[in-house]
């Protein structure tokens, strides 16, 4: 006796979901570069409202009025606002992002230089923290009663009570003063093409970040593990037969990844700037020692190219943060808007 | 005679100080249907689950309770995997949870198929469980089931997920069929069309039913038999028509007079 | 959107008071200290006081620095600092960030998208980064320039979870009861937007107070805050980073003072967590 209501039952067309993902994507760009141009402004805005005159940076105190003038036609500050402004865009469309007042080399190839030190370190970082995080996590919801649970979720605590750049100095402390097994900073003059060197001259930053930002990861490991534990579909799964360790596989993985994944981009955006600090305790020619010694001579196109292209990056992690956390979760697909 | 697929004696439940199930009884043979009823709170849920070694931590289970002769209190889990399935499988109240969301409804049918078909001792193809699958959401009367295969459970309403649940438990080909509160988080029409579903195969397959409720007239139209249990203890059992026509215990009673307060407002009298 | 995840110590209610306890003690004792540097130091800050890097003793409890200054007056200064930084930077945060929030919550959805989208990319700015930039700028006063910046970046995260929280509120039952019964919007956000929303974001407040605190210390350690007498922990650090093979004690203790505060504010936000809403699942 089939029921015939059957008929009457809402067909969701499943096809849907294809379409969805691809129309959303490039939505999702579309307010990336917005959210660009946006960016864009806030620090162009910023820069001009900062006291004092590009130009006097140029040319230093105790300049000619004609040195001056010069000073300011080439920066072009002697234009009015709005020209600066479009100007200004114009430049960030074609990646020009300037020539150094200080010594008058390309920002972008410049920045370029010091990525390669800030990047390795940030990925090498963000890697460990996963490594520890993640295994830790579980253990720390699962055995929750256990003493080494308990301990586990304390040392989480201290993760994000603790300044990153403290634990760098202990670290050089013991490892490279007291025990000398590693530098103490530093980083060959050739880069990478010293790569022993360099791989030795990045342990000690990585580690420094990887084991505060472990910490801080560690948290939302052990909330989604707690989450997916108490949900109610490993119970059906156990019902019918299956084992635990096979339901937790099978459903509890991914399910309890979702949250995770979404906190990973802001994770990963939080190393990054973590990197930045982290290169003055361990002397690293970084991205954060070219804007420290860019604000301190006042240079601003090397202020602005490291202040954009952090901007960029963190921008694109969240881009590419949504983009995945779409993939994996379903539910989010069928959903049209972006503002939660 | 055979032995009974289920059979409790003595079951007690406790969470800590409190206790939550006081030495219940029950036993039901091959073929047999049984209703479970009493308010929330009395420890129906908690039998269910008792009698799978589901128990949440925390809580304690003692007395004996034996699923197709293998006593499940205080065995570990490797023993009773084999039996879940198998000799009892569950259908629960909430079907938006009950289903793993990031996963189509069809592989999560076919997981416990494909289970029972190793069990077994066959091996299905790819093609085979395929076609099982799409067999098995037909006869839960779902629509298109190739499309309902590939649907999440987020894409079908409340009622169709439940008859994905029903599908799923059925896959396994169980003995007994454990109902709990299929029919509570549904709304009435829907309620309706899913009890009428698990009375026609449960009698298809001739499998025991345990039908778990605090609606007593869902639960009288599907058992024969019918344990009351309040706060925990079991104070009535006895066969549908008996416990209803003429109660023993004064808490039967007084669920009988709600019942028919209510259905007197539905029919205008006062 | 990110919730921090609930972390409480340990599962009894037992421990989860202890926590709180110890957490209320630690933040005692910095408030208690902070309150006596305005009438009262051991030492003048300033003045050299002692041989350069002295160990611990009965006359400099922390050893002196590398200029002979007492450390554990500097130490004290720094808990009033870190306490200044972490209040004045929430402080400017909840103003700006619960007004914008409210705002978006009532906004019409136009306008609310307008604003949710713009708070996300605010959100996304480096804000060490620009506050490095905005201290360096201003380096006459250097604490309030960094309270205020840190201040507008803590803003935003607080203006989207106030958005978020108020939307949930609003489109309560009660909210539509106290409507027809005639309150006005302004009675509505008082009355029953505020108080439903103010538990969860004090304790997002509090945890806030911790990462301002830190990030003031990182912004003084990259040598960007003001020199002692003033200094924060994170300076002291910095100028201890050189000689911390000769006089340890001068790295240890800045950041065990630091440590200190902001697991005491942790500790008594999870602590108040539980309190305020029982329901919390574990």
């Amino acid at each position: 006796m089939v029921s015939f209501r059957c008929r009457r039952y809402h067909d969701r067309d499943h096809s849907r979901g294809t379409r969805t993902i691809l129309a959303y994507t490039i939505r999702r760009t579309a307010i990336l570069i917005v959210s660009l141009l946006i960016a864009a402004t806030v620090l162009f805005v910023l820069l001009r409202l900062l006291p004092g005159d590009p130009a006097n940076a140029l040319v230093g105190v105790g300049a000619t009025q004609e040195q001056i003038a010069a000073a300011r036609a080439q920066v072009g500050s002697d234009q009015p606002l709005q020209v600066q402004f479009v100007t200004f865009l114009g430049n960030i469309a074609r990646l020009d992002l300037g020539t150094s007042f200080v010594s008058r080399a390309p920002v972008l190839a410049e920045i370029g230089n010091r990525m390669s030190v800030t990047l390795p370190l940030t990925l090498f970082g963000f890697l460990l923290a996963l490594i520890i995080a993640v295994p830790l996590g579980i253990i720390a919801a699962v055995r929750s009663e256990r003493w080494y649970g308990a301990a586990i979720s304390v040392v989480s605590q201290l993760g994000i009570a603790i300044p990153v750049f403290w634990v760098g100095i202990l670290l050089v402390w013991v490892f490279a003063i007291s025990l000398r097994w590693l530098p103490s900073g530093g980083f060959p003059l050739r880069g990478w093409s010293d790569w022993r060197e360099a791989a030795i001259g990045m342990v000690l930053p990585a580690v420094t970040i990887g084991v505060v930002m472990g910490a801080s990861l560690l948290r939302y490991v052990r909330a989604a593990t707690l989450d997916v534990l108490g949900n109610d579909f490993l119970r059906t799964a156990r019902a019918l037969g299956s084992s635990f360790p096979e339901a937790l596989l099978r459903h509890g993985v991914r399910n309890g990844a979702v949250p995770v994944v979404s906190i990973l981009g802001i994770e990963l955006a939080s190393t990054f700037l973590g990197a930045v600090v982290i290169e003055r305790v361990f002397s690293l020619p970084g991205l954060g020692s070219m804007l420290l010694l860019a604000i301190q001579q006042r240079d601003y196109p090397n202020v602005q190219g490291v202040l954009f292209v952090s901007t960029l990056l963190v921008l694109v992690i969240g881009f590419v943060a949504d983009l995945l956390q779409r993939f994996i979760d379903p539910r989010l697909r069928s959903r049209g808007s972006v503002a939660p | 005679m055979s032995e009974p697929l289920l059979d409790i004696e003595n079951l007690t439940v406790r969470a800590g100080e409190a206790t939550l199930v006081s030495k219940l009884s029950l036993r039901i043979e091959r073929g047999e249907r049984v209703g479970l009823i009493g308010e929330s709170g009395s420890g129906k849920s908690l039998t269910a689950l008792a009698a799978t070694g589901l128990l949440p931590a925390g809580l304690t289970a003692e007395g004996s309770v034996l699923l197709s002769g293998q006593q499940v209190i205080g065995a570990p889990d490797r023993q009773l995997n084999g039996v879940r399935g198998t000799a009892a499988a569950i259908v629960f109240q909430e079907p938006l949870t009950a289903l793993d969301p990031l996963m189509r409804v069809g592989r999560q049918i076919a997981e416990p198929l494909a289970r029972r078909a190793r069990r077994d001792g066959e091996t299905l193809s790819r093609g085979r469980l395929r076609q099982a699958v799409l067999s098995l959401i037909d006869e839960v009367a779902l629509p298109t089931p190739e499309r309902t295969a590939r649907a999440y459970p987020h894409e079908l309403s409340g009622g169709q997920r439940q008859r994905v649940a029903i599908a799923m438990a059925l896959a396994c080909r169980p003995d007994l069929l454990i109902a709990d509160e299929p029919t509570t988080a549904l709304d009435v029409t829907t309620q309706a069309e899913i009890l009428r579903l698990l009375d026609r195969l449960v009698r298809e397959r001739d499998m025991a039913l345990l039908f778990i409720s605090h609606d007593l007239p869902v639960v009288a139209n599907t058992v024969e038999r019918v344990v009351v249990l309040q706060r925990g203890v079991a104070v009535e059992q006895g066969p549908t028509q008996t416990v209803f026509a003429e109660p023993g215990h004064e808490y039967t009673k007084s669920l009988l007079a709600a019942a028919r307060a209510f259905d007197a407002a539905l029919e205008g009298r006062a | 959107m990110t919730t921090t995840p609930e972390i409480a110590l340990a599962p009894s209610k037992g421990r989860h008071s202890l926590a709180l306890a110890a957490g209320l003690v630690l933040v005692g004792l910095h408030v208690g200290i902070a309150i006596l540097t305005l009438f009262w130091l051991p030492y003048d800050p300033a003045a050299m006081a002692g041989g350069r890097l002295e160990a611990p003793s009965w006359l400099h409890w922390v050893g002196t620095d590398r200029l002979g200054r007492d450390l554990f007056t500097q130490l004290m200064i720094g808990s009033r600092i870190a306490l200044l930084v972490g209040t004045g930077a929430v402080a400017i945060g909840a103003v700006i960030g619960v007004t914008l929030g409210l705002l978006a919550a009532f906004a019409s959805k136009w306008l609310d998208d307008a604003l949710a989208a713009t708070l996300d990319i605010l959100i996304a700015f480096p804000t060490l980064l620009i506050a490095m930039l905005v201290v360096a700028a201003s380096d006459t006063a250097s604490l309030g320039s960094a309270i205020i910046a840190l201040g507008v970046a803590l803003s935003a995260i607080v203006a989207r979870l106030t958005r978020i929280l108020a939307k949930r509120v609003l489109v309560m039952d009660y909210i539509t009861a106290a409507r027809t019964s005639g309150t006005s919007w302004w009675g509505i956000v008082v009355l029953h937007v505020l108080p439903n929303i103010w538990p969860t974001l004090s304790v997002n407040f509090a945890l806030q107070f911790g990462l301002a605190v830190i990030a003031e210390a990182s912004l003084s350690y990259l040598g960007l805050g003001a020199p002692p007498p003033n200094a924060s922990w994170g300076r002291l650090l910095q100028e201890a980073q050189g000689t911390v093979y000769t006089a340890p004690i001068g790295a240890l203790a800045p950041g065990l003072a630091l440590l200190s505060l902001v697991i005491g504010v942790n500790l008594t936000a999870d602590g108040l967590r539980d309190t305020i809403d029982p329901t919390r699942r574990r």
